[in-house]
C-alpha cells in the first residue's frame, strides 16, 4: 500500500489484527479531514465551540498566532493538561504544534496520543537547520510549505500532509494566496517539462527525481494539501478552495473575530456564527450564493488584522524552516 | 441534464447509472475515481437537486460530526433519510457508516438511522492505532486490504442487518441490509475497487426494478 516510497515504520495492532503506522493509514487521516475546516484552539472551551460549528479537527495550541504576534516571548508546544482537557472535550481528531526541529515535543505529543502533529513555524523554531525525521513517528506530520520544493522536501522527510503557511496571525490572505498559487503553478510548470527536463527540475528544487516524477504524473502533491495562515473570512476560506486548497486551516480568524462587541458574551456570538459561516463555504466553496448566506449569518466583524505588506521582514513567520 | 423520459444510454446500449457521492466533508473524491472505474457516471452530490438525479449513494469517509452538521445546515437530513427510505443504495465508509446507523452513542447530532444497528465511533482508539489488515469479505473471493482510520465497529446488528465482514477477534467491520451497504473501513483509499464493483451492480439491479415498476 505504500506507494510513494516512503520510509514506514510498521508496528502491529495491540489487538493482534493488522498493521499500524503504514504510510497509507497516516496520509490516510488527511484524505479523512479533506473538505473540511481545521481549527486553533487553546482549551477546552474553544474546542467544543469548533466541534459544535462542524470542524473537520482540532488544533491545539498554547496562544492563536495573533497573540504569539502581540505578546511575543518563545512559542512552544501547549501545556500538556490544556492539551488532554481537549482531546478529553471532543470526538473529532485533535492535532498539536511542536515546534520545527523539536523532536522531544513531536514525541511527547505521540505519547498524549494526538491524532496529527503540525511541526509549525508558527511557534519558536528549536532547531535553525534540520526538521524533525518524521519517518520515525507513527503518529502523522503535517508541514507548511510556501512553494513546492519546501513542500516536496517536507514529504521526504516523511510529512504525510502539508499546509501552505501563509501568514498566520494577520488575517491577511495575501501570503496564502501567493504560497498557493506558487505551488500549483510550479506543478502545472512540471507537467509542462519534457521528459529529460525533469533531473535539472529536480536539482533546482531540492528533492528527489522520483518525488518530482510522482507529482508531475499526479498533477498534484502526493499527499493532502490544506491552506493556512491568514484565512478571516468566508470569502477567504472558498477563496483558496477556489485556488486548489483540499481544506482550510484557521487560526485567529475565529477566535479573535468580534472583538470589537462591548461584551464576552457578544464576542463568543460572533466567533461562534464565523466558525460554523466558514465550514459552510468551505463545502459550497463553489456557490457564491451559499457563500453570501453563510456570511450574513455572522453578527459581527472579522478580526481587524494587520496588512503584511506593512509588516517588518522580521516580523513575518513564513520564512522559518526551509 | 438528461430528462426523466428518456433515459441516457451508455455506449454499449445498457442504460447508463448515476451514482452519487456525497460531497459535503470527507474523501469523495477517492470514491468518485473508484466509480468512474466501473464505467458509471459518478457524480458530487451537495444539493437536493443533485440527489434526486442520483441511482446510488455512496456516503464517505470523513468526520461524521461535521457531515452531520452540515447535512442539517442545509436542511438534507430528512429528505436524504426519505430517499434512502425509499430504496436508494446506499453506502457508508466510516463516517458515511455511523450516519447509516440508528443507534451512535455519543454522537451529538442526529444520524440517518436508516440501518438498525449500533456503532461505536474511534471503536480502536485513536490515530496511532489506525491500521491495515487483510480481510475476507461475504461476496469477495479473495480478501481485500482494508484500511481503518479512527474506524468505527458495529456493535449490534437488528433483524434483517447481515455481517459481511469481522476481524478475527470477532467485531463486526462490514454489514448489508437490502438496498444498504456499511464498511468501517476504506477501499476508496486502495487500488482494490471489487467492494465498488459490487455496490454498481447493487445499484443496478435496483434501478432495473424501479423501472420496471415505473413500466408497469
Amino acid at each position: 500500500m505504500s506507494s510513494n516510497g516512503n520510509g514506514i515504520s510498521n508496528g502491529n495492532a495491540s489487538d493482534g489484527t493488522g498493521e499500524t503506522a503504514t504510510w497509507t493509514v497516516k496520509a490516510g487521516l488527511a484524505q479523512m479531514l479533506k473538505g473540511g475546516v481545521i481549527m486553533d484552539v487553546t482549551d477546552a472551551a474553544q474546542a467544543e465551540i469548533a466541534q459544535e460549528a462542524g470542524a473537520c479537527a482540532v488544533m491545539a495550541l498554547e496562544r492563536v498566532p495573533a497573540d504569539i504576534r502581540k505578546e511575543g516571548g518563545v512559542a512552544r508546544m501547549s501545556h500538556v493538561n490544556k492539551i488532554k482537557e481537549i482531546q478529553a472535550s471532543v470526538s473529532i481528531p485533535v492535532m498539536a504544534k511542536a515546534r520545527i526541529g523539536h523532536f522531544v515535543e513531536a514525541q511527547v505529543l505521540e505519547a498524549l496520543g494526538i491524532d496529527y502533529i503540525d511541526e509549525s513555524e508558527v511557534l519558536t523554531p528549536a532547531d535553525d537547520v534540520n526538521h524533525i525525521d518524521k519517518h520515525g513517528f507513527a503518529v502523522p506530520f503535517v508541514c507548511g510549505a510556501r512553494n513546492l520544493g519546501e513542500a516536496l522536501r517536507r514529504i521526504a522527510e516523511g510529512a504525510a500532509m502539508i499546509r501552505t503557511k501563509g501568514e498566520a496571525g494577520t488575517g491577511d490572505i495575501v501570503e496564502a494566496v501567493r504560497h498557493m498559487r506558487a505551488i500549483q503553478g510550479e506543478i502545472r510548470r512540471l507537467q509542462a517539462l519534457r521528459d529529460d527536463e525533469i533531473f535539472v527540475a529536480a536539482k533546482e528544487l531540492q528533492v528527489s527525481v522520483d518525488l518530482v516524477r510522482e507529482t508531475r504524473r499526479l498533477g498534484k502533491l502526493p499527499v493532502v494539501n490544506f491552506s493556512a495562515g491568514g484565512v478571516a473570512s468566508p470569502a477567504d476560506a472558498a477563496l483558496m478552495m477556489q485556488l486548489g486548497a483540499e481544506g482550510v486551516f484557521v487560526g485567529s480568524g475565529i477566535f479573535k473575530a468580534g472583538m470589537d462587541e462591548a461584551t464576552p458574551e457578544g464576542q463568543r456570538k460572533v466567533q461562534t456564527a464565523m466558525a460554523a459561516a466558514i465550514v459552510k463555504a468551505v463545502t459550497h466553496f463553489e456557490d457564491p450564493q451559499v457563500i453570501a448566506d453563510a456570511s450574513a449569518e455572522v453578527p459581527g466583524n472579522a478580526m481587524q488584522g494587520i496588512s503584511t505588506a506593512q509588516m517588518a521582514p522580521d516580523q513575518l513567520l513564513a520564512g522559518r524552516g526551509n | 441534464m438528461p430528462s426523466a423520459a428518456t433515459p441516457p444510454t451508455s455506449e454499449s446500449g445498457a442504460p447508463s447509472l448515476r451514482v452519487g457521492v456525497l460531497a459535503l466533508q470527507g474523501d469523495f473524491a477517492e470514491h468518485l475515481a473508484m466509480l468512474r472505474r466501473q464505467g458509471v457516471e459518478a457524480v458530487e452530490v451537495r444539493t437536493l437537486d443533485q440527489l434526486e438525479a442520483c441511482d446510488g449513494l455512496i456516503i464517505p469517509g470523513g468526520e461524521s460530526t461535521t457531515i452531520a452538521r452540515l447535512l442539517a445546515a442545509f436542511d438534507l437530513t430528512e429528505p436524504l433519510r426519505d430517499r434512502i427510505r425509499a430504496g436508494l443504495p446506499t453506502w457508508g465508509t466510516c463516517a458515511g457508516a455511523i450516519l447509516l446507523a440508528d443507534d451512535v452513542p455519543g454522537l451529538d447530532r442526529e444520524p440517518l438511522g436508516v440501518m438498525d444497528m449500533t456503532v461505536e465511533r474511534n471503536a480502536f482508539g485513536r490515530q496511532v492505532q489506525s491500521f491495515e489488515a487483510n480481510l475476507d469479505i461475504d461476496g469477495l473471493d479473495a480478501p481485500l486490504r482494508a484500511v481503518f482510520i479512527r474506524a468505527p465497529v458495529f456493535t449490534r446488528l437488528g433483524r434483517g442487518v447481515r455481517a459481511l465482514a469481522t476481524l478475527p477477534d470477532g467485531r463486526i467491520v462490514a454489514a448489508g441490509q437490502g438496498h444498504l451497504l456499511a464498511t468501517s473501513f476504506h477501499p476508496e483509499l486502495t487500488e482494490d475497487d471489487r467492494l465498488h464493483g459490487l455496490f454498481v451492480a447493487l445499484c443496478r439491479e435496483y434501478a432495473s426494478v424501479s423501472s420496471q415498476a415505473r413500466a408497469s
